[in-house]
């Protein structure tokens, strides 16, 4: 077993390249390609959520979003385990220094394509943790951000409203 | 063995060994030389003393001791000239991440402690120490078949950082051992030269979960150093907040338990009650989580009729729905043979570790600072601090669900002494000066302490706060020990630590 891992970890991987893009059929796909994302993503939205140095006041309200109140699965919206399963990264919190590397791989572990959603006062520059030795910066510092949520923290309606405004959004420019 | 008082033997010191400091509030702080702190270690070794908080100082440590017997409180702190002192932690274990913790934010190194390698430092600093961003050391196991299972930082659900490495037999977990400090912020840094009314803004987000109650330490610790007194309704409405936040947390995990043993229907049960409650502190106090309405001197929100009024209702809905919730769980053999004789925290454990809230009250420990030393209003309340002994995950959600009986019965009481808005004032202006103060507040999770010395100029010079978690995560690992892998979502929210409020 470990020569076969062995061989594996050296050896190159077995998948083949991709093709050269056919220029007709890139044409072709162009017009597609909105029908397509849209028919791909629909009105449904995996959600990855990454707390990345938070006091854990945003965690709770977005914990709210599935109790029977919000209930944010009846839009399609769900929250995943895996950021190979997520199209949106929603990140709390201040970005630490120590949490910044983490942070980093999560969003280059997400499959494109793929959106940023900064939840909360200190996720846009720091907030009232700014300026710390120990504070990187608000989210855009680390990944590109496509949202900004406000609030301290933002409650479930808030979220609801910024995730949705997300999901249109998302649907429009799906090509 | 003789169990000396606590005030006794600092009195009993030659006075060479030791020096009040004046000025500290409402404890006594001393000052000991090196013998005197010698004389401490061994000392410790056989006084049941708990140790409730030790942290740096410029060029000094404080720790923080309570005698359970007499029911006192003391800071004894000890001049570290080479940036280094002898360590707590042969004789109380629970003092060792924090040497660890002070070694990285404050260089003070404890000479000989039983574990230095860095903690909330992991080499991302500008002021980094040398050597903290090599690979964590963890602590090795060995045997035939043992594997690791590394967890975190980033965990597979709605939570905070951590990094958890298990090491297993088969499904059985032989050492759990937890790496935190991903969510250090530099709070006590921050705090540093800012005016009290700013600094409390940032004791409200040590925990987002217990913000009434880290701001209302925080406050307590401010008030103690300048001699403030606390308008009498501003003293109540900051108990009606407290007991909101606890109400709210214990739903929220009793839900959450239910949840991890795969029992939906009493997750959505007891979400639908947090909200409930989360709304009617929303619309009484203008936020949810009542953040920033604790002030140093008072509140910053009063309590009209409507509010009152829906306060009321909430008491009346919670007390029906909860009967209910509790016939459910305790009708559910499949969920209590994942709860019953999971996760034990023996009591001998939490007595070392001086381990509070849920977690002490479910092994024997009943400690609540509400009780002792208290603090207004509750001196003049009825109430009663649930304790159990068998210290299992279900030993724990018996006393949340009880602990909310409780609460209940605290908020009827405060809207009965309330009455409606008075003219009496909600904020007394903080005296001119400085000095140093202290505080012990029950949180939902257990005793929160906080620690200030304000400037001359009456800003803060140094401020600490020790949260409940700092006691409760190390026992976490002794509760998953033998424990399968599978029960490790169970056995960690029936704990519930907080990563925010230990990496600080």
């Amino acid at each position: 077993m470990w020569k076969l891992i062995a061989r594996n970890l050296l050896a190159r991987p077995l998948t083949e390249p991709a093709p050269p893009p056919d220029e007709a059929a890139l044409a072709a796909l162009a017009a597609d390609v909105d029908k397509a994302a849209r028919a791909r993503l629909g009105r449904s939205l995996s959600i990855r959520q990454v707390d990345a140095g938070s006091c854990n006041g945003c965690e709770l309200e977005i914990h709210a979003l599935n109790n029977p109140y919000y209930d944010i699965e009846r839009f399609g919206i769900r929250f995943v385990a895996s950021p190979r399963h997520a199209d949106v990264l929603l990140v709390t919190g201040p970005v630490t220094a120590n949490m910044a590397e983490a942070l980093k791989r999560t969003y280059d572990a997400m499959p494109d394509p793929k959106w940023v959603v900064a939840s909360g006062d200190c996720a846009r520059d720091g907030g009232i943790f700014a300026g710390s030795y120990a504070v990187v910066g608000g989210v855009d510092a680390t990944v590109p951000v496509d949202l900004h949520i406000r609030g301290c923290p933002p409650t479930p309606t808030q979220l609801l409203a910024g995730l949705l405004a997300l999901l249109r959004h998302v649907a429009r420019a799906g090509g | 063995m003789t169990r000396p008082a606590l005030d006794d033997w600092i009195q009993g010191l030659p006075a060479s060994a030791r020096q009040a400091v004046p000025a500290h509030r409402p404890v006594p702080r001393h000052l000991l030389d090196a013998a005197g702190w010698a004389e401490l270690i061994a000392t410790l070794a056989t006084a049941d003393w708990e140790l409730f908080g030790l942290w740096g100082d410029e060029a000094a440590i404080h720790v923080a001791l309570h005698d359970p017997g007499a029911g006192t409180l003391a800071v004894l702190s000890r001049a570290c000239p080479d940036q280094s002192f002898p360590s707590l932690g042969h004789v109380r274990p629970s003092a060792i991440r924090l040497e660890r913790a002070a070694a990285d934010l404050y260089g003070l190194i404890s000479s000989d402690g039983p574990d230095r390698r860095p903690w909330l430092d992991h080499g991302k600093w500008p002021h980094s120490r040398l050597f903290a961003a090599a690979p964590y050391d963890f602590l090795p196991v060995d045997g035939a078949g043992v594997h690791q299972i590394p967890v975190g930082p980033v965990h597979a659900g709605i939570i905070e950082p951590g990094h958890f490495r298990f090491h297993c037999n088969g499904e059985t977990v032989v050492r759990l051992e937890a790496r935190l400090g991903y969510v250090h912020k530099g709070i006590e840094r921050l705090m540093a030269g800012r005016p009290p009314f700013e600094a409390i803004k940032l004791a409200g987000r040590l925990s987002g979960d217990s913000t009434v109650a880290c701001a209302l330490a925080f406050a307590r610790a401010v008030e103690a150093a300048v001699g403030a007194a606390v308008p009498p309704r501003a003293v109540l409405l900051r108990a009606v907040m407290a007991e909101l936040e606890r109400i709210a947390n214990h739903l929220g995990d009793v839900g959450a338990i239910a949840n991890d043993a795969a029992f939906a229907l009493l997750q959505a049960e007891c979400s639908a009650l947090r909200e409930l409650t989360l709304r009617a502190a929303g619309a009484s106090f203008g936020h949810r989580l009542m953040m920033d309405r604790i002030v140093p001197g008072g509140v910053d929100a009063d309590l009209d009729a409507p509010g009152a009024a829906g306060l009321d209702g909430l008491i009346d809905v919670l007390r029906a729905r909860l009967g209910r919730v509790v016939e459910v769980y305790d009708a559910k053999p499949s969920l209590l043979d994942r709860t019953m004789n999971t996760g034990i925290i023996a009591p001998e454990l939490v007595q070392r570790f001086a381990a509070g809230g849920y977690v002490g009250r479910a092994a024997s420990r009943g400690f609540d600072a509400r009780k002792s030393p208290g603090y207004p209003p509750y001196p003049e309340l009825a109430f009663e601090v649930p304790v159990r002994r068998y210290g299992d995950v279900h030993s724990r959600v018996t006393i949340r669900i009880e602990e909310i009986g409780q609460s209940l019965g605290l908020l009827r009481q405060l809207l009965d002494r309330l009455g409606e808005p008075g003219a009496d004032g909600l904020r007394a202006p903080l005296p001119a000066g400085g000095g140093e103060g202290l505080a012990l507040v029950e949180g939902f999770r257990g005793d929160i302490l906080a620690w200030v010395r304000l400037g001359g100029d009456g800003r803060v010079a140094r401020a600490h706060l020790r949260d409940p978690s700092w006691f409760q995560w190390p026992l976490l690992e002794a509760a998953i020990e033998n424990n399968i892998v599978a029960d490790f979502p169970l056995c960690n929210k029936s704990v519930n630590a907080s990563y925010s409020g230990h990496d600080l």
